[in-house]
């Protein structure tokens, strides 16, 4: 550790004054109650950023169980049905290991711009953080600044905090409904999603889960927000483990802002204080309530919007911005400092190699899976012309979207007869049959062969699945 | 009354469980509780109180729990307490709603039977022949099949030692549609009597004739001797031309089809192997463990098996 850092969700002497109370100091409660923490909204470059980037997820989030796609949804997860369709591509539980690999790819990519710029996918990105930020937006619109919302909160009920409080509520619970609907389009194509809810007659695990993710929404984004995020997310503590010298992170540049001053009016070239002048805007407009100045704590989810509100006040006093800025801790301390060092190469690399693995698994997979088990009742049949059988039950699923008629084929001893050819699947579905491979006896030499089943698509030679298996019989 | 896992709890086992359960929750109750405040005054500014728990420098802070970590606590244990007075989970309490792991399944049976009845019953009312044809029908047989009757029969219905073979035209007990139903539903008992004191040779000779029937004997003169012997002590079950009797399940002796053959064996060892020995066919009854209606599927299927090349209209 750097520096002493007591956590401070809102500066002490500050709240007590703004609620004119102080704890009693005879016994301290081990479980303390939350501070509310009222976010200062802040413009900059990086807000900026952060703001078209989460626009960009919500829109794509809220827009895609909309779009029709070869007379379904384009992203449908169809649990009932076992399928999962992402536009052209429809994926069945057998094919679990592409959703393995997409997961390992996710993780890795997280370990990667962790590596990089620390909790950078926290505030630009994580849904959390994008709803609470939405959720605040919303309630600045109407509770006002952050000044104002102290002051109301702290006042007594009249007409005004009540009409403004219960239709912040009411927005924030429209937005949820819109979220839960959503989510819950990804799985009942919205076709018959919205009627079902519109006439509530919706059924009624689905009436629960769109009731369970409104209740999440509007209790994580509106109640919890950073409660999440220090408390409850498992990536906040894990991600210091991927951190090192070398990691761009929200830091605050302490050679150059201490000794803090409110006096510093005029700033000369050789001021005796430092830039920084204790303005606390970095504090305030701070979503998780820490104190950038105190160093370097896993609470910061790297949004910036210190960097913003410190630029701002620099400017303002024509001095150099980047008192707060992305910078890593060893160029902090004026050593060299390398972005592109091994930790961060691996990583990448990794990345690559996994989404290889992945892209080789989607571009050479076979929409067809087949399972061939050999009956367990019996060694073998002897039938009443003196061949020799064997029985095999096969499964054949159709992972394609269009029906395929198969030929089925077996080879590995001469003279090997199937007593079934082909056999017709829907798409998506599977269908069993039970396979009697016989045999003159005369052909074996051993007591086990291994034999060879293959299947193909009549009109698709290039969908082909082989299997081995064995075929027992005496020897003559 | 089905026995329950609890059941076979002592009382002292089950006082045991109970005391363990409730202990604990009230000892986690407790430790929550009596955690709550601290006379320890927070240090101050720009010092940290830590627990003193360290490894390589880096020490364990004692910051204060988040409250609404503390309800939740109190939620778990509050839900923890309602599901063992509702459920089963103390010892021999079966818990207020009677819940149980077998009411739960038979339910889910019961279910299932209320939804597939109506499509049972509209096969029922179907003859077996023709229903042998409904390839919709020979669909849901097949699954019946080869849940129920694979095991013993293989999943191509081709039997094995000591199972007839389904598929083809030779029926023991007979293939028209109300014997197969009888055999399903009432099942069968085959019995051969052992023969063993007619003496080797006289073994040696029946054989040879039995062989001879199917044009297989390996000695004429022996055969010619067993086929006296048959007359005087086969003749009543298989009858006089050895094509066996359906009312008795005494099966055809003149093919070439031998439903007692182990893996390995020779047809001359396997039917020496029977008149010494004799040989006892058992085919369970059916009808308790999937019901008429099922039978009635079952059998068309069966039936439709050896009308059909064995193959069903896929």
């Amino acid at each position: 550790m750097s520096e002493s850092s007591i956590e401070r969700f809102i500066p002490a002497q500050q709240l007590d004054e703004a609620l004119g109370q102080s704890e009693p100091a005879a016994s301290y409660s081990l479980y303390e109650r939350r501070q509310h923490i009222y976010v200062r909204e802040v413009a900059g470059r990086f807000q900026r950023l952060r703001r078209i980037t989460n626009w960009i997820l919500v829109l794509g989030f809220l827009v895609l169980p909309w779009i029709p796609w070869e007379g379904r949804p384009a992203v449908w997860f169809d649990l009932p049905g076992r399928a999962f369709h992402i536009f052209s591509v429809t994926f069945y539980p057998q094919e679990f290991m592409l959703l393995s690999w997409l997961l390992i790819i996710c993780a890795f990519g997280l370990f990667f711009i962790t590596a990089f710029a620390g909790r950078a996918w926290c505030g630009y990105s994580c849904p959390q953080s994008v709803w609470t930020f939405l959720f605040i937006w919303v309630e600045h619109r109407i509770e006002g600044s952050r000044h104002r919302r102290i002051k109301r909160d702290k006042s007594c009920w009249n007409l005004d905090k009540l009409w403004r409080k219960a239709s912040k509520h009411f927005l924030w619970l429209l937005i949820s409904l819109t979220t839960g609907v959503t989510i819950i389009g990804y799985f009942t194509p919205m076709a018959d999603l919205i009627p079902s809810l519109v006439h509530f007659d919706v059924n009624g695990w689905t009436g629960f889960w769109v009731g369970f993710f409104v209740l999440f929404t509007y209790l994580n984004a509106g109640w919890l927000r950073e409660q999440v995020c220090l408390y409850m997310c498992p990536y906040a503590r894990f991600q210091a483990v991927m951190f090192d010298r070398d990691t761009l992170t929200v830091s605050y540049d302490q050679h150059r802002g201490e000794p803090r001053g409110k006096h510093k009016a005029h700033f000369h070239e050789t001021k005796p204080g430092g830039s920084c002048i204790d303005c606390e805007l970095c504090v305030q407009v701070c979503p998780t309530g820490i104190d950038i100045r105190d160093g370097l704590q896993y609470q910061c989810i790297d949004c910036a919007a210190c960097i913003d509100a410190c630029d701002s006040v620099m400017d303002k006093l024509g001095q150099p911005r980047g008192l707060v800025r992305y910078t890593t801790e060893n160029a902090l301390h004026g050593q060299p400092s390398r972005l592109l060092r091994p930790r961060l190469l691996g990583y990448l690399a990794l990345l690559l190699v996994m989404s290889g693995v992945f892209f080789y698994h989607l571009a050479s997979r076979t929409p067809l899976d087949i399972d061939l088990k050999r009956d367990r009742g019996s060694l073998y049949q002897t039938l009443n012309d003196g061949r020799i059988a064997n029985a095999y039950a096969l499964t054949v699923r159709n992972l394609d979207n269009r029906d395929h008629r198969y030929v089925i084929e077996a080879s590995g001893i001469e003279g090997l007869q199937i007593d079934s050819d082909s056999i017709l699947v829907p798409a998506g579905e599977s269908r069993q049959r039970v396979l009697t491979l016989s045999l003159d006896p005369v052909r074996l030499t051993t007591p086990s062969t291994d034999i060879r089943l293959n299947v193909h698509a009549q009109d698709m030679p290039s969908i082909m699945v082989e299997q081995e298996s064995r075929f027992i019989g005496a020897t003559p | 009354m089905t026995a329950y896992w609890s059941d076979a709890l002592s009382g002292f086992w089950s006082g045991w469980i109970i005391i363990i359960t409730l202990g604990s929750i009230a000892f986690a109750f407790w430790l929550l509780v009596a955690n709550r405040k601290t006379d320890t005054q927070p240090k101050a500014d720009g010092q940290v109180s830590t627990t003193g728990h360290g490894a390589d420098g880096i020490e364990e802070y004692d910051n204060p729990l988040p409250r609404w970590w503390f309800f939740l606590y109190i939620a778990t244990v509050i839900f923890a307490l309602t599901y063992l007075v509702l459920y089963p989970g103390l010892g021999n309490f079966t818990g207020l709603l009677g819940w149980t792991q077998e009411d739960q399944w038979e339910q889910e049976v019961a279910d299932a039977e209320a939804r597939y009845a109506p499509i049972f019953e509209r096969y029922q009312q179907i003859p077996i022949p023709e229903l042998s044809r409904d390839s919709d029908a020979m669909q849901v047989a097949e699954r019946i099949f080869l849940n129920n009757c694979a095991i013993c029969h293989g999943s191509n219905a081709k039997g094995g030692n000591g199972f007839p073979n389904l598929t083809d035209d030779d029926w023991l007990y007979g293939g028209q549609p109300e014997q197969i139903v009888t055999t399903l539903t009432q099942g069968r008992r085959g019995m051969m009597p052992p023969w063993k004191q007619l003496g080797e040779d006289n073994i040696e000779n029946l054989t040879q004739y039995l062989l001879s029937l199917s044009g297989s004997a390996d000695d004429e003169q022996k055969a010619q001797q067993g086929k006296t012997l048959y007359t005087s002590t086969c003749i009543g079950c298989h009858g006089p031309d050895a094509t066996g009797n359906q009312a008795l399940g005494a099966p055809n002796l003149s093919d070439d089809i031998w439903l007692y053959r182990a893996p390995g064996q020779s047809v001359a060892d396997s039917v020496r192997q029977t008149l010494n020995e004799g040989r006892k066919g058992h085919m369970p009854a059916q009808a308790a463990y999937i019901g008429e209606q099922r039978v009635h599927l079952v059998a068309a299927y069966v039936y439709g098996l050896s009308r059909h090349d064995g193959q069903q209209a896929h």
